[in-house]
Order: structure tokens, then C-alpha cells, then sequence
């Protein structure tokens, strides 16, 4: 086993000799079984996963519909009204994959992942202890299937390419005998190469009459480096059976995750935020022995009635044990106060790490990081005061309300990547713009000179001049005014708005900015 | 429930500081032609009689107090923040101090256009229980809102929400609870002095350095049924609170283009101007 396994590429060699023996485990349609079992979906549920306005995967019910990869969402809905379309998440196949990984590892060190779905194992010591690569494929498969792989199958060869063609072929054990690869894979189709990475070759493979690996890998190695360059010669070593790179085992994460049971429930912020505090502490000491600082965590908290709350919470900075211990709060009060009492009691509390970053690029240097620390620590501090959403950033985002032109995001998260501010946005209101802005709006009151309510008419004209305008028992005069300006926004959806826009002076030189929508008058802002 | 009470009792609040102010002018005409005497500012006042002792008098008054000033002082030197120049020539030292507290009567452009200036030099500006306050105007203004945190709800923890930001921010707006106390007046004003925090209050305050209001408001642009409003002349006055003696400037706020500039003294020609410009 010691020898080096790209030893047998040249020619003429015996092909296979010194390839490890390898089981290659393949779960298949796994974006899509990960995605059903997050969405909470029947495991037999017609889904197809959508990704750029294309399906990326489909589930074995859609496909029997006729949906397929490739095809456009509106399409694929035409053909089946009740298919499920999700949002394709590369990061939820990968989690989801992990514990099955760890499952694997369990068994059979030295793992390695291809992809999310796809992981790869040296057979040898597992043959031998479970006597014979059938028996030890199955046990990893059916160990697989209890985490609800959903029908895995393993595949067993010599290196890493024909082991994964055998799983392809597998049901769930397809086994190609040592030294026997290029003998398995002579009539298969040349287009699998496509896969390594190499869709020119392979046209112009195809073009040049050659349709199976087995053609390919006739040709001499010495004439296929001449034309096809060093990428050349790795795909025709494949095509014989002579994988030339070595299985590479991860080496098995530190788990950074603290879990917290308690037994009983406790239903108070408070209580569950104490018992969580030594745990945070744990998680961030486990987290710098590993030289690592989080940036963001994800917060899971179960309760006793089977309920479920799951956030990603993010820190401008890196998280200290006391920021955990705060989001966990933020997380359980929501927009309650500190000693609330919860619905239901709390059970378990999980962290984990949603983004690490290496330590080093985190110390403060020699003269400290500069005011914008301070800044933090303080507006933390307010944050751990009133809550999570308290301490506001403004944005400036696109619309034509006052309202939608301004994005409030709480401190520390990042500002949602709305419509620009940035672009004309005709109809929205001209300049100077009003320094105090009412949100929500109030409702006031306009009135004629003879004190009737004044109102537009079908044809977008003032039943009578605004005189007046009053608000509970405050009344002010209008002595000018303008408008209406017409808005009329996303009258094809359902969120239409309609309304009608005017400035109005009142007698002390207060401006104001009134609406008339179907809900009558308000007064949404004031130039003051 | 008693926020939004809260809310629509301020709606309203502008109205009562026009008819506050109405009664000012009197002594303010005295005041500020004093004023004229003395410095070169271009306070707009009309041709009034002056005599002579009331010259004296009221160099006299202001020499005592400055002196009384300079011995109550318990800096050495208290630091400037650079504000809007139109507005600094009324403050008293010429600008934002450090560690003080400005009254100003409700008006949010006023307010942004003291900010402008802090925030322009580097300076982190919060806004603290004033959820209605614009942030596409400030942003209009120069506020750099990469440096504007906002704390709209600061609910019952006004005082330690304000410290607390008081802490770390160069400037901070708030508007008082109505029932802040004296000792809570007094505990965050001396937390602002210690921290060199400048303080801008939108109503009264007890220790204000010195108190900035607005009157004689009047819109151009707008007609009835026509135009859009474009710009507005105002008069700010600044009340100092050791000489109590107002000094007042017309004021663009904003100008036709914007900006926040002194009225000329031919106003009625630049007046025209702005008119013009929006058709």
C-alpha cells in the first residue's frame, strides 16, 4: 500500500497495480433529499430545486412527472401544477451531509468528501474486519440509510474515478475486481470525462470518432500528452483505470458546537440565559485553542412543546462569551422584556459556529484598533439594554416614499441588498426633503373654507382648496399648498398603492407633506 | 399606546414656539443692537436708536460676565466642534463646545445642520428617542450615515440608553422623557462634561449651554395649487445662558440649492433668486 499510486500511469504497466482499493458512497439526489428533510416535506413529495430561473435538481416523484434538470421553473410548474420549488442552497447540502460524514467516519477512518452527497473511503482495513468489501459496503450503506440518506449506494474499484462509476452503476453494491477497471470502464460513454473538469476534450474526442473510454484509452499516453497537454494525459490515465491521485482523508473538524439540555424545561429569559453562560464560555475557549474567532453563530432552541427557533446571528467584530450569551437572549425575548415569562419551556439550547475566521487577522495591533471598538462596546452595551433591533444603522435604499427610501438595520447585521438609491426613481418627492418623517403616519383631517372634508374626485381634481387641516383637537390654517402629485406604484401586484401627495404651508411657516389615499387624509411628514 | 400619545402631542409642538417667540423681538432689538455696536456681526436689525450709555451699559454687563466666566470655567480650555458656519457665528465661542449641552426648539433641519459639521470632521452623530428623525434629509445635509446610529425607542431607559451612547458618540441628539428628573438632568450632564460629549436636546433643558429656536419661518416655491416648496427663510436665534442676550440671523434653511447660507442684506433681491429658479 506504500507505493505511490500515480507509479502505474506510463505505458504498459500493469493498470491498477498500487491504486488503493476505494468504496466511493453516493447518496443519490441529495441537494434534494437534504432540502425536503430542512422544508419539513413528506420524503416523497414531487420538489424540484431551483437555482437562476432553472431546475438544479429534482426529487424521483418530479422526475417521473417528466420535470428534468435544466428545465425553467415556469415550465417544470406547467407540467406538474403541485410541484414544490425551492431555493437551491449549496450551504444546506453541505450541512445536512456533515453528520452523515461523521456517521461514516465513525465506522471507517479517513473519509474523504468529493461533494455533498459523494464522500470516498479506503476499503481494505474495512473488508477485513467485516470480512469481505461487500459486507462492509453494506454496512456503510444501511448506516447511511438510517440517517436517511434516502437510498445510498457504494461502489467499490480501484482509485477514486472507478469506484464512483461503480456506485453510479451500484444497487446498492457494485463491486469492479482489482484490476479490473479499465476493463469496467472501456464501454463507458466518453462524455463522463466532462465531469473531471474536461468538456473540450471530450468534443473533440467525440469529433475524432471516439465514443467510449475504452477507445480512449487505446491510444498511446505518449501521443495523448503531445496533443492533449499534462490535462490530456490525466483524463486518458483515468479512461484506463489508472487514477493518478491519491484518496486525500479530511482530517475531522473539532466539533465547536455546545448543546445545553435542561431537565425540567426552564420557561424564563433569564434563567435559561444563566444556565446558558458557561457553555458560551466553553464554546469560545474551544474556539481559540482551535486559533479561531466566530463571526457569526447560529442559535437553535427547542422547546417542550416541539417548537423550534433557528437564527443566524452576526457580530461586526468577533463574538465574545458575553455577546453569545446576549444573542441567546435577544433570541428567546424577541420584543419582550428581560423577566418575561415564555410560552413554552426551554429544553435545549444549541450554538454552533456559522462563520470562523483565523484568529490572527482579529488582534488589535499595538495601539489598539482604532475609535471604531469603542464605538462597538457601547452601542453593545445599549443592545444589551433594549435588545437586539434597538440600535439602528440607516441605509438609503430605492422607492418613491419617504418610508421606503429609508432602511433601518440593527447594529452589527448587514443591510439587505434592497432596490438603489441610486437610480431616478421618477415621482418620488423633489427637493429639499423633510426633516421629520412620521412613521407610521398620523391621520389628520383636511377641511374646505366652508369646513367640509375635502376629497378628490374620479378625475384627479379637488372637490374644494384645502383651508384646514387638524389632527385630534389641534387645528392649523393652510395658507398655501400644492399638488396633488399622483402616486401610483405596483398596481399589477397585489401591494398596489395609490395615493395622492401635497405640500401645505400652515399660518406659522410650518410645512407639511399630506397624503390622501383610500384610507383619507394623513400627514406624513414635515419640513421643519 | 403612549408613545404614539407622545408622537401626536409633539406633531403639533412647532406652533407654540412661533407664538413664544412673539413676544421676544422687544428685547431683542435692544440685545442685538448692542450686538451691532460692538462687533462686526451682521445681525439684521433695523436702523434702531442708539445711545450711547446703553452701549456702555451693556459692555459693561458683558465684560463682568465674561470674566465671571472665565472663573467659573472648570476647563482650561473646553474644545470646539466645527459646526455650520452660518450657525457657529451665533454660538457662543463659535461653535460646538465638548462636553455641553445645546437646547434646540423642534426643527429637524436646524438640528441636521448643526450635525453636518461634527459629522463631515469624523465625528460618530446618534439620534436618541426621535424615531421620526429624516435620514435621506440628513443625508441631504452631509450627515455621513456611515457614522449616524439611531436609538428610537429608548423607551423608560432614556437616561442610561443616553449615557450609555453618550460614551462613545461625539454628538448625540435625544429628546427628553417628560418626566426626566433634576438629578438625571444633572447625572448626564456631568457624564457628558467628563466624556466631552456634545449634547443637542430638541426641547428645554436645564443646563443647556445655550438655547437655538426658530421663528418667522416663510416657504417660497409654493403657491395655492401650484409650485413645490424650494426654499425657506428663517430666523434662528441663539440664547446664550450665562448673558441671556439672543443673537439672531436670517437664514436660507434650506437654500434653493440645498445649502444652508445667511440671507444677504438685500434680501429682497436674493429673495427673488430662489423663486426663479424653481419656476
Amino acid at each position: 500500500m506504500s507505493r505511490r499510486p500515480g507509479a502505474g500511469a506510463g505505458p504498459g504497466t500493469d493498470p491498477g497495480a498500487g491504486l488503493p482499493r476505494v468504496v466511493v458512497l453516493w447518496c443519490p439526489d441529495w441537494p434534494v433529499t437534504a432540502a425536503i428533510r430542512a422544508a419539513g416535506l413528506p420524503a416523497d413529495a414531487p420538489v424540484a430545486l431551483i437555482a437562476k430561473g432553472v431546475v438544479f435538481a429534482c426529487s424521483a416523484s418530479a422526475r417521473a412527472e417528466g420535470i428534468a434538470r435544466g428545465l425553467r421553473l415556469r415550465e417544470a410548474q406547467a407540467r406538474l401544477p403541485h410541484l414544490t420549488a425551492l431555493d437551491y442552497d449549496p450551504a444546506l447540502d453541505n450541512r445536512a451531509f456533515e453528520p452523515l460524514i461523521a456517521a461514516v467516519e465513525h465506522l471507517v477512518p479517513g473519509v474523504q468528501l468529493v461533494r455533498p452527497g459523494v464522500c470516498a473511503v479506503r476499503i481494505r482495513g474495512a473488508a477485513r474486519y467485516y470480512g469481505g468489501e461487500r459486507a462492509a459496503a453494506l454496512a456503510l450503506t444501511s448506516q447511511l440509510d438510517e440517517l436517511g440518506a434516502g437510498g445510498a449506494r457504494a461502489g467499490i474499484g480501484d482509485g477514486l474515478f472507478t469506484a464512483e462509476q461503480a456506485a453510479r452503476r451500484a444497487n446498492p453494491v457494485h463491486i469492479v475486481a482489482e484490476g479490473g477497471a479499465a476493463e469496467f470502464l472501456a464501454p463507458l460513454d466518453v462524455g463522463l470525462l466532462e465531469e473531471e473538469g474536461q468538456p473540450g476534450i471530450v468534443t473533440l474526442l467525440r469529433r475524432l470518432g471516439i465514443r467510449t473510454l475504452g477507445e480512449f484509452a487505446q491510444l498511446g499516453a505518449d501521443d495523448v500528452r503531445l496533443r492533449f497537454g499534462e490535462q490530456g494525459a490525466r483524463v486518458h490515465a483515468l479512461s484506463g483505470g489508472r487514477d493518478s491521485l491519491p484518496l486525500s482523508p479530511r482530517t475531522p473538524p473539532r466539533d465547536l458546537d455546545v448543546v445545553v439540555d435542561f431537565e425540567p424545561a426552564l420557561d424564563r429569559v433569564d434563567q435559561v440565559a444563566f444556565g446558558v453562560r458557561a457553555a458560551a464560555e466553553r464554546f469560545i475557549d474551544d474556539l481559540t485553542a482551535a486559533k479561531l474567532v466566530c463571526t457569526a453563530i447560529r442559535v437553535q432552541l427547542d422547546s417542550d412543546s416541539d417548537e423550534r427557533s433557528e437564527r443566524v446571528w452576526l457580530h461586526p467584530r468577533s463574538f465574545t462569551a458575553a455577546d453569545v450569551v446576549d444573542r441567546v437572549r435577544w433570541q428567546l425575548q424577541g420584543s419582550g422584556v428581560i423577566d418575561a415569562a415564555l410560552s413554552s419551556g426551554i429544553t435545549r439550547v444549541s450554538v454552533a459556529p456559522e462563520a470562523v475566521d483565523a484568529i490572527g487577522n482579529h488582534e488589535t495591533g499595538l495601539w489598539g484598533s482604532g475609535p471604531d471598538e469603542r464605538v462597538h462596546h457601547g452601542l453593545s452595551r445599549v443592545q444589551s439594554m433594549l435588545g437586539h433591533g434597538a440600535v439602528l444603522m440607516p441605509v438609503l435604499s430605492g422607492g418613491r416614499t419617504l418610508a421606503d427610501r429609508q432602511q433601518l438595520v440593527a447594529w452589527g447585521d448587514r443591510p439587505v441588498a434592497g432596490r438603489s438609491a441610486a437610480e431616478p426613481w421618477p415621482g418620488r418627492l423633489p427637493d429639499p426633503l423633510p426633516g421629520t418623517v412620521f412613521v407610521p403616519r398620523h391621520p389628520v383631517h383636511v377641511l374646505s373654507k366652508a369646513g367640509e372634508p375635502v376629497a378628490m374626485d374620479a378625475r384627479g381634481t379637488l372637490t374644494a382648496p384645502p383651508r384646514r387641516f387638524s389632527a385630534g383637537r389641534t387645528e392649523l390654517t393652510i395658507t398655501r399648498w400644492a399638488g396633488p402629485w399622483p402616486l401610483d406604484e405596483r398596481w399589477w401586484t397585489s401591494g398596489a398603492r395609490a395615493a395622492w401627495r401635497f405640500q401645505a404651508v400652515d399660518s406659522s411657516g410650518c410645512a407639511w407633506l399630506l397624503v390622501l389615499d383610500s384610507g383619507g387624509w394623513w400627514a406624513e411628514a414635515r419640513y421643519d | 399606546m403612549s408613545l404614539a400619545i407622545d408622537t401626536i402631542e409633539h406633531m403639533f409642538d412647532h406652533g407654540q414656539m412661533s407664538s413664544a417667540l412673539a413676544v421676544a423681538p422687544a428685547h431683542a432689538a435692544v440685545a442685538a443692537s448692542a450686538e451691532t455696536a460692538t462687533t462686526a456681526d451682521a445681525v439684521q436689525v433695523a436702523d434702531t436708536v442708539q445711545v450711547a450709555d446703553t452701549v456702555q451699559v451693556a459692555d459693561t454687563v458683558q465684560a463682568l460676565q465674561e470674566r465671571i466666566r472665565s472663573m467659573q470655567a472648570t476647563k482650561l480650555d473646553s474644545r470646539l466642534l466645527p459646526t455650520h458656519p452660518a450657525i457657529a457665528e451665533l454660538l457662543p465661542g463659535g461653535g460646538l463646545q465638548q462636553g455641553a449641552a445645546y437646547s434646540v426648539e423642534r426643527s429637524a433641519m436646524l438640528v441636521m445642520t448643526l450635525l453636518a459639521g461634527p459629522s463631515a470632521a469624523g465625528s460618530w452623530c446618534a439620534v436618541v428617542g426621535v424615531p421620526e428623525f429624516g435620514v435621506e434629509a440628513a443625508s441631504r445635509f452631509g450627515i455621513d450615515l456611515e457614522r449616524l446610529v439611531l436609538v428610537p425607542h429608548p423607551g423608560d431607559q432614556w437616561l442610561a440608553v443616553t449615557a450609555a451612547v453618550a460614551d462613545v458618540m461625539g454628538v448625540v441628539v435625544t429628546r427628553p422623557p417628560k418626566q426626566a428628573s433634576d438629578a438625571s438632568v444633572a447625572r448626564l450632564s456631568a457624564r457628558l462634561r467628563q466624556r466631552g460629549a456634545t449634547m443637542l436636546v430638541l426641547g428645554t433643558w436645564p443646563q443647556s449651554e445655550a438655547m437655538l429656536s426658530l421663528s418667522d419661518s416663510e416657504w417660497f416655491g409654493v403657491g395655492e395649487g401650484h409650485g413645490h416648496l424650494a426654499a425657506r427663510q428663517v430666523t434662528v436665534t441663539v440664547t446664550h445662558r450665562l448673558t441671556g442676550r439672543p443673537r439672531s440671523a436670517r437664514l436660507w434653511l434650506p437654500a434653493a440649492d440645498e445649502t444652508v447660507q445667511r440671507v444677504s442684506r438685500a434680501g429682497g433681491v436674493a429673495s427673488a433668486a430662489p423663486l426663479a429658479a424653481t419656476g
